[in-house]
This record gives structure tokens, sequence and C-alpha cells, in this order.
């Protein structure tokens, strides 16, 4: 049994910043998450509205935050393979498929979240080959080709946009009637002659041999469908939180983010929660942040009470 | 050039002709430091670390580079329309290869089936 003050499910920036201030605190903490460290952080490609930073990518910002928690003696694990995390009662564990147990009287939920996938039939035998969530790693493939973008927030027409770099043509098929997106947004991609849109439809399939070929899309008002040919589709449809472990053992929200109270504490006393898993309105790099510097306080607060 | 990670580095197709032909079991990540290639690089230097996957030697290569041609052409990544490429070699012939990015499980269970012990 590896015993520690605090462990932290979930080394995003959220995680992070809290094994930063709970081991610059001196407590035994370790942070262990299912991949690299940097959550969704690692996954952007330039980040340049994290402060002190002008530009900098995603993942050296990951390895910075990683190596200031380890300086000050967390322990990182990365890429676990998580068997049973148990949370009621006064000891806390992590259990690896390797057998190795991380106990704690306190806990930081941090497991971020995820983009949204369509979950239609064919989605995953395609994705990589013509179906695509970042278009700044895959955009050149498609130099010359019609795509498609889904959704219709600002990422997807910000994308949608910068996809005509490389697109001959780009489709938006979004949903509903309006966009969800800033009217700047709106008025650059309505204003570029190389997009056009579909309204209040959906794609309900994706067709190929070797690569994707062809979408089904429905007319949702109508129920009626037509098949598109289409070289290629990226999808900006939003993201969950991986909060699906704690579903019957957190309080969570209709939309599964974990409700917490102004101090992030949990429904169970001793667990915290914060970053991109918790009920907010706005999930930023500064705001995962803040909401692990605050759980970290407060985990530290819990400590001393019970000490 | 070649990519900043922890990993040993395939700079040219004759360099991974040499590696083919000295092991059994290879896998090449080709890509780019970018977001989706990334986590792959993670997940392949915490495996090589764990020391769990001793029998197989893990490398990337620079996608941009005119070289990693010996991997953007394979017939096995035709259709491949996301990074980064990564490509499982057994006794030299590709035994399996992945596009875009993937998860832990996802990469040990190839290494479990391809390259069982």
């Amino acid at each position: 049994m590896n015993q520690f003050d605090t462990i932290i499910l979930g080394a995003g920036p959220a995680g992070l910043t809290a094994g930063i201030y709970l081991s610059r605190a001196k407590r035994k903490v370790v942070v262990i998450d299912k991949g690299i460290p940097g959550g969704q952080m690692v996954l952007t490609h330039e980040v340049a509205n994290y402060p002190g930073f002008e530009n900098i990518s995603g993942y050296m910002l990951s390895m910075n935050m990683k190596k200031q928690a380890e300086l000050f003696g967390a322990k990182v694990i990365s890429n676990a393979s998580i068997k049973e995390v148990q949370l009621e009662g006064k000891t806390k564990t992590v259990t690896l498929t390797n057998g190795e147990v991380y106990s704690a009287p306190s806990f930081i939920v941090a497991t971020g979240g995820r983009s949204r996938q369509l979950g239609v039939t064919g989605e995953s035998d395609f994705t990589g080959r013509g179906i695509s969530y970042c278009a700044t790693c895959d955009g050149d493939f498609f130099t010359g080709k019609e795509i498609i973008v889904v959704g219709g927030g600002n990422t997807a027409l910000e994308e949608a946009v910068a996809l005509t770099t490389y697109a001959k043509k780009v489709t938006v098929v979004h949903q509903f009637a309006q966009w969800q997106a800033f009217n700047s947004a709106i008025q650059e991609m309505e204003e570029n002659p190389a997009i056009d849109a579909i309204m209040e439809s959906r794609i309900v399939e994706f067709r190929g041999n070797e690569k994707l070929q062809e979408v089904v899309i429905e007319h949702i008002p109508s129920g009626s469908t037509y098949v598109k040919p289409i070289d290629g589709v990226f999808v900006f449809i939003g993201y969950v939180p991986n909060t699906e472990y704690f579903k019957g053992i957190l309080d969570l929200n209709q939309w599964g983010e974990i409700v917490v109270n102004d101090g992030l504490q949990t429904s169970i006393k001793g667990v915290y929660a914060a970053g991109d898993s918790i009920v907010k309105r706005y999930r930023q790099i500064t705001t995962a942040v803040s909401d692990g510097t605050i759980a970290a306080l407060n985990v530290a607060e819990f400590l001393n009470s019970i000490e | 050039m070649t990519l900043y990670t922890n990993l040993n580095h395939v700079e040219t197709a004759s360099q991974l002709e040499k590696i083919l032909q000295e092991n059994e079991n290879v896998m090449v990540c080709c890509g780019r430091m970018g977001p989706m290639c990334v986590p792959v690089y993670g997940i392949m230097e915490d495996l090589e670390k764990s020391g769990k996957y001793d029998h197989v030697k893990f490398y990337d290569m620079l996608f941009d580079s005119p070289e990693a041609g010996v991997i953007r052409n394979l017939p096995e990544c035709r259709g491949f329309m996301g990074l980064p490429f990564t490509v499982y070699y057994k006794n030299g012939k590709v035994a399996k290869a992945t596009s875009s990015i993937q998860n832990l499980d996802q990469i040990t269970d190839i290494l479990d089936d391809k390259f069982a012990k």
C-alpha cells in the first residue's frame, strides 16, 4: 500500500496545479492519469491566452506543469491502468491493474473532459481515414478536397474557416436552426465563399471502403435522409466530462458534471473536484488552474482539521 | 530535424531497414509534435520505461521528413488521413498499422496480439 496525504485523479492543468500547491505545502501527493500529463491541454497546438506565455504549445505547458509538480515532490503516474477507485470512508484508494494500491484521506477528482463524438455507424471505422477531430493536425490531408465540418459553436465555425486554407469546399452541418457561436465567428464563416451550411441536419452514417467516401445526412424536422459524397469530416460538437466512473458515487448533474460547493467539495467528505469535470460555465486552462488551486487549499485545510 | 520526445528517432529509411533486420518486434510512430501525436509518443515512452515490453523496440519518425516516405507510402497506410501513422513490424513485415490518436488500451491490445511473448 502506498500511503499519501492526497490522491489526485487526473493530470491536466487542474490536477497538476493541485499537485503543485499541495506538494509545496509539504503534503505527500500522487497524481494519477490514464493518459499522458496535460489532459486536453496537450491536445492544443498553441496556447496564446495563458498569462506569462505569449505563445506556447499545449505539450510544453503540460510538461512544464508536470516538472514543477515533481520538483515540489509530487509523484506523477501517467498512462495508469486503473482497476478501481474507492471514495467512501476515511481512506480513499486507487487500485491499478498491476496490483499497486494508493491510499489517502483526501482525494481530488480532476478527470477533465474529452471531445464529444457523434456516435453513429462508421465513425470508429473511418477515424483517421477521413474523419478527424483536429483541423491543425489533419487539415493538409484534405488539400483540394471537399469536406464537412459538424457543429455550430465557435470552435466549429472557426475551424471551418481555417480548413478553407486546404479544402476547396467546406460544408458546415449543424443540428439547429441557429448558430451557437459569437457574431464575429458567424460573420467570418458566412463571408467565406468556400463555405456553405446545412442547418437542422445531422450525419447518421459514414460510408466508404479504405477511406471515407460518403455520409448519410438526415434533415431533422422532416426525418428525410440523403447521401452526400465527401472526402472528409471534421467533428467539433463540444465535450463530455470524464465522470462515467463516478455515476452513483458522486452527485452529478444531468450532463454528468460533478456537483461541488464553493470550496469545490463533492458530495463525499474529503473528496474535492476541479477542472472541466465539474459544473461550471467557462472551461479554460486558466479556470482549471484556478479550480486546482482552490481545491488544493481546501484539501490542505481539510487535512489539518482531521489531524 | 527530429521530434523532441524521449524515444529513439528513426531519421532515414536505411536506418529503419537496419532496425527491422536486427529486431523482431518494432513499433514506429510517424508524426509531428501535434495534439494527436504527442499522446501516442507519451504512451510509447511509458511502455518502454515500464520494462513490460522489453521484447519490443519503440521509435518515432518525423512525418514531414522526405525519408518518412518509407512509412507514408506503405500499402498498409493507404487511405490514412490522420496523424500519426503508427506501424508495428514483426520480423521486418508490417503486422499492423493505425491512423490517428490511439489510447493505452488500443496500443497494448495490438502489442499483446501481434508481439505476444
